[in-house]
């Protein structure tokens, strides 16, 4: 499958070592249609591929939005990505979150540091059609308070009478007057009626390990919690074997997968 | 075992003095013939200008963590069973460009690589060896994703099959029911009746294009003696295997012994080299790698061969999923005797043995599997 090529359009600075690249087709204004949770393999000559979730809005498909973290060799050249610049695109890849299945529930969204960035799709949508969920409550943890990510629309979020929006930060300075404490903390706070609620959850393994166990003694059970997972993908098609978790390939099986589906599996270490 | 050879298609028996014709009549079809020799003293898979380019004379003997080439008493073209080569060699290769890329006033275009693909004839494909390719077929060919290079490779490709007469000590394709004869997916299969009654090939066809083939070849009718020796002999490879791979409770009984105290067992004996699965006729797990001009203007994105054994296989930023070598051969092992079940519908082993020959621990995977098989830890 050959990549596509796209053109930058804008690079935003997120974090320290955190930046959004907005990207347009540059063979012409076709758009590229994806569903919240899906990826691309973001493709930079001379470096090679990388997978990362898209992070814009489904509902504009004229741009392709990916929020990445320079931590490799490919992701350290995006970096240097300016407006005007061509990169290859293949995608979109892996499962959705389930966002229309979920019309009716409550939803909790779960995340931490850069997992908020595949869950940012989900957030657009349900707010796009805000009126057909039921409670949705945010929970976002981070390092520091530099460490958050989208932190403008965060707090535009915050100021919204219909949804509720927690953060936490690991540790913070004496500026700091939001929550200190991992994000598993937070969850008994949530107003959810957990016989019809759903929880939607992205970042670090030990994070969704202790959000899972924190979701499940709330009253939540396996088939309404969706974790979405990262591995090694090198060709986004099922083939190349890296994603592989027991029977399943994350990115053609996944990257989001039922707690249901998934527990077994993802209780196991070094699997 | 009543009758291990395919009993239906055409059946001719071809002199051995006559096999040159087998060659010039592929040739002449316009296929190149790639098959078994020897290369500074290794028996590999490379093109064969004739029957004399065969390991004639020859026979293997492999044995977990040990292979070694002799020399026969007969003259026999296939009196060896497998070297650590596959066929995988040529429909799978360990380097193909898939990929290039080229910038230009800055545009960047994307091309599939250009790969020649010869028709091959796969001469001397052994009823394990078909196995894998099936095996391969299913992961490469039946979608939703088409390996494009396979595809051709595959399409191009004519193959004659060898059933073998002899197994080695590291064979247990009885016991998977992947050999030791041939019965489908190849266009010729080969029997070699070597002995007092004289020197001949039992020749069956397996597909149109090879009765065609074997109509074009000088060729005597096959008497009763001759089938039921090429029975005997089929049958007598099939029994004379000693190793044996159960597949009942697969694959919930890896699935579910994750923990098993064997897995440090073997981590104790793995060097996490990776021989096991880069002579494994099936294992398909690729890395991409980026090749690039000194101006960086042009690119090719090349698919190499990897295997699970491979710290980096599991790496993501910030570390490695799988660190200890413990977790990877057991993703090795679980992925080739139970994931594989879950994902393709199919065992990822065929019994050949190529794992425990090569590997320089002699682990054998048939022992791992059974050793799980006992005292299942509690849970």
């Amino acid at each position: 499958m050959l990549p596509r090529p796209f053109r930058v359009v804008q690079y935003r600075r997120e974090l320290r070592d955190t930046f959004t690249l907005t990207l347009e087709p540059w063979d012409g204004p076709a758009e590229f249609s994806f569903r919240p949770g899906q990826f691309n393999m973001l493709y930079q000559l001379g470096a090679g591929e990388v997978p990362i979730s898209i992070s814009g809005d489904p509902a504009r498909p004229g741009q392709l939005v990916h929020t990445i973290r320079a931590v490799g060799n490919v992701t350290g050249v995006l970096q240097r990505c300016r407006p005007g610049d061509v990169i290859g695109v293949r995608g979109p890849f892996g499962t959705p979150w389930p966002v229309a299945e979920l019309v009716g529930r409550d939803l909790i969204i779960l995340t931490g540091g850069l997992g908020l960035a595949p869950l940012r799709p989900v957030i657009y949508s349900v707010l796009a059609n805000r009126p057909a969920y039921g409670n949705v409550e945010i929970i976002y943890g981070a390092r520091s308070p530099q460490d958050l990510l989208y932190r403008r629309e965060l707090e535009r979020w915050r100021g919204r009478f219909d949804l509720r929006v927690h953060v936490t930060v690991d540790s913070a300075g004496a500026d700091w007057h939001g929550n200190v404490g991992v994000v598993t903390t937070l969850i008994p706070r949530t107003r959810i009626d957990v016989l019809h609620a759903a929880a939607l959850i992205c970042g670090p393994g030990v994070m969704m390990r202790f959000a899972v166990q924190e979701l499940m003694k709330k009253g939540l059970q396996p088939r309404d919690i969706y974790v979405s997972l990262e591995r090694n993908m090198q060709c986004g098609l099922g083939l190349c074997g890296h994603c592989q978790l027991g029977p399943f390939f994350v990115c053609k099986d996944g990257p989001v997968f039922s707690y249901e589906r998934i527990g077994p599996w993802f209780e196991k270490r070094e699997v | 075992m009543s009758s291990p050879l395919l009993l239906s298609g055409a059946t001719a028996i071809l002199p051995a003095a006559a096999f040159h014709d087998l060659f010039a009549l592929l040739r002449q079809e316009g296929f190149q013939p790639v098959g078994p020799t020897i290369r500074n003293g290794h028996l590999v898979l490379d093109c064969l200008d004739g029957p004399d380019g065969l390991p004639r004379g020859w026979t293997t003997e492999a044995e977990a963590g040990r292979f070694r080439l002799q020399h026969r008493q007969d003259t026999a073209y296939w009196g060896f069973n497998l070297g650590q080569e596959s066929w995988k060699k040529f429909l799978f290769p360990a380097r193909l460009p898939v990929v290039t890329a080229a910038k230009h006033h800055g545009a960047i275009s994307y091309a599939p690589a250009a790969n020649h693909v010869p028709p091959y004839a796969f001469i001397g494909v052994r009823a394990c060896e078909l196995a894998a390719i099936w095996i391969q077929d299913r992961i490469l060919l039946s979608g939703p994703v088409i390996d494009p290079h396979y595809a051709a490779c595959r399409q191009a490709a004519l193959i004659v099959a060898v059933n073998c007469t002899e197994a080695d000590d590291a064979c247990f394709c009885a016991s998977l029911g992947t050999g030791p004869a041939a019965t489908a997916g190849f266009d010729l299969a080969l029997t070699e009746l070597c002995g007092e009654g004289g020197h001949f090939f039992l020749v069956q066809a397996g597909s149109e294009r090879g009765e065609r083939l074997l109509a074009h070849l000088p060729q005597q009718p096959v008497q009763e003696g001759q089938w039921q020796q090429a029975q005997t002999l089929v049958a007598a490879a099939a029994r004379s295997q000693t190793r044996s791979l159960a597949t009942d409770g697969l694959p919930g009984l890896l699935y579910d012994r994750t923990e098993h105290p064997q897995w440090d067992d073997v981590a104790a004996r793995c060097l996490s080299c990776g021989n096991c699965a880069l002579v494994c006729p099936t294992c398909f797990c690729f890395s991409m790698a980026e090749e690039t001009d000194l101006e960086n203007v042009t690119a090719s994105r090349w698919r190499l061969w990897d295997v699970c054994h491979n710290l980096d296989h599991s790496y993501i930023h910030g570390g490695w999923l799988r660190p200890s070598s413990k977790a990877r051969y057991r993703q090795w092992l679980t992925h080739k005797l139970g994931a594989w079940l879950d994902q393709f519908g199919c065992l990822g082993c065929t019994g050949c043995g190529r794992c425990l020959v090569w590997c320089p621990a002699a682990i054998d995977l048939t022992a791992e599997l059974q050793a799980l098989r006992k005292f299942p830890p509690k849970e």
